[in-house]
């Protein structure tokens, strides 16, 4: 029992850790992305960045719009944020604590909720660009769910089991993603839209709604939200690479060393995308999952469905 | 070979034939059109195959992702500002500046072409002899929130007196302390000479 909330303790400690330095990671990805050096001048070579920059934001006041529905406004950093860090729950691990053997259920659960997070901050703030935001995040993040729960039908035909833990290990001898490369590539573009990230972060469009459903939000409101944020890129990053990547698996060799590795290499991958690609226009978006990806998944799940049945 | 040569023939023949005939047309003959259109995709199956895997394996997106990861390893533009700067050219108009000649006499003959010149009124100027006799100024004001930095006074200052240096960083934390006097331009001159010098020795040759 003790054992059990250390662990998650110091797994939680652990990952809004990696969150902060993350956010540095994304700053100093784009930026040499853009030709810029980033952030150069805290400490050495910027490394202290995020440390300062969550000074800065925790000691800001907390302000109170003045039109905010208050505790909605005032529960909803906090809410997503345990959400974010619940699915760190499901880290597949020998060592872990806690076992799940419905954790592909459990994600898809807390994932669901997540959109309430945003639901919550934007409606609440009582702010025209909040609540245009946060309904685009609603919209984008249902639709997106649907095309993501396909998705995760496949690895669970081929393996046959909801836990993580034992997708990881079924991939020993080969990735799923080479079996099913282009429903790999769905997977990670819906995780990219799931989270709200460029090229689909339309929950804030910085050009039409000056920050989104987070206009109202500064200091530790805002800090948390973006930990949320963060935090649900690395799990997204974790989950791709344990359900298509082979999670510690690599060809010939098994380490955690490679899994930490290709879950950072996913979450680099996120900012590269942001880095590369404008902002969707938004019915391209919503074009794309339910006439693009839903169509295309079902009819893989139609393809592996016979293979399993009639070959194997 | 030989068949081609006369189809070549035959072609120019019909061109020069045709250019001459022109002038007699009744009716203009528009014979070379161009599709400008979006071309009909190519139906065979082999094409066919080409862009559905270029969709699903998102090639385009890949090279994409590509030149965003090769400009990681360039070079980054940015300079370290306040300890590196970029480079100005000589006829850069920054702060102005009241020079001395060599032996220490100030150049300013308050000719009063600049104050005529300054398009933005920001120069005001007074002047009267001095006690050996020469014409100098008593009074020489820039009004630096005035100034839009166009170089004219410098342009039409007949002995360099007043120039425009290469420091752009005089910010002020008030706004008296633009309102600049003959001292402070006279300071400036001193502080500044060496560039200044250089700057002028540097594009004479234009000027």
């Amino acid at each position: 029992m003790y054992l059990s909330l250390l662990s998650s303790l110091v797994a939680y400690i652990c990952v809004l850790l990696a969150v902060a330095f993350f956010t540095l990671l994304e700053r100093k990805g784009l930026s040499y992305i853009q030709i810029r050096k980033g952030p150069n001048k805290v400490g050495i070579a910027g490394l202290p960045q995020p440390l300062a920059d969550a000074a800065k934001l925790l000691t800001k006041e907390i302000a109170k719009p003045v039109m905010a529905n208050y505790s909605p406004y005032f529960i909803a950093p906090i809410f997503s944020l345990i959400l974010a860090l619940l699915l760190w729950q499901l880290y597949p691990s020998l060592y872990s604590t806690s076992y799940f053997k419905w954790g592909i259920l459990f994600f898809l659960c807390v994932s669901g909720l997540n959109v309430y997070g945003t639901l919550l901050a934007g409606w609440s703030s009582n702010s025209k660009y909040a609540l245009l935001g946060s309904l685009r995040a609603i919209a984008q993040t249902i639709s997106y769910e649907v095309s993501m729960a396909l998705v995760l039908l496949f690895p669970l035909f081929l393996v046959g089991s909801f836990s993580f833990f034992e997708v990881g290990e079924s991939q020993e001898s080969i990735w799923l993603s080479f079996l099913m490369l282009p429903v790999s590539f769905i997977w990670f573009v819906t995780c990219v839209a799931e989270t709200n990230r460029a090229p689909f972060d339309f929950a804030e469009g910085e050009s039409e709604l000056v920050s989104g459903f987070n206009i109202e939000y500064g200091s530790a409101g805002f800090a948390l939200i973006f930990l949320a944020e963060y935090a649900n890129i690395l799990v997204m990053s974790l989950f791709s690479s344990i359900l298509f990547f082979g999670g510690s698996y690599m060809f010939f060799f098994e380490s955690d060393i490679m899994f930490m590795l290709k879950i950072l290499f996913f979450a680099f991958l996120f900012i590269w995308v942001r880095g590369s690609y404008p902002r969707f226009r938004y019915d391209l978006l919503m074009t794309l999952t339910w006439k693009g990806f839903l169509p295309a998944a079902l009819s893989f799940l139609l393809l592996i469905f016979s293979l399993i049945y009639f070959v194997y | 070979m030989a068949s081609v040569k006369l189809f070549c023939a035959r072609a120019s023949a019909q061109c020069v034939l045709r250019n001459a005939v022109r002038p007699t047309y009744v009716a203009q003959e528009r014979s070379c059109y161009k599709q400008v259109g979006k071309p009909e995709p190519d139906m065979r199956w082999k094409p066919i195959m080409d862009r559905a895997s270029q969709t699903v394996f998102w090639t385009e997106l890949f090279s994409g992702l590509g030149i965003t990861l090769g400009h990681i390893f360039k070079e980054p533009a940015t300079i370290n500002y306040p300890f590196e700067k970029g480079p100005l050219s000589p006829r850069f108009r920054g702060e102005h500046a009241l020079r001395r000649y060599p032996s220490g006499e100030e150049r300013c003959i308050a000719c009063k072409l600049c104050e005529a010149i300054c398009p933005a009124q920001a120069i005001t100027i007074e002047a009267e002899a001095r006690a050996d006799g020469s014409r100098r100024t008593t009074r020489y004001d820039i009004d630096m929130t005035k100034c839009i930095y166009c170089g004219f006074c410098q342009e039409a200052c007949p002995v360099d007196a007043i120039v425009e240096g290469p420091n752009f960083e005089f910010s002020t934390e008030t706004r008296e302390e633009l309102l600049y006097n003959k001292e402070k331009l006279l300071n400036n001159g001193d502080k500044w000479e060496a560039e200044i010098a250089a700057n002028l020795q540097a594009d004479y040759l234009y000027r």
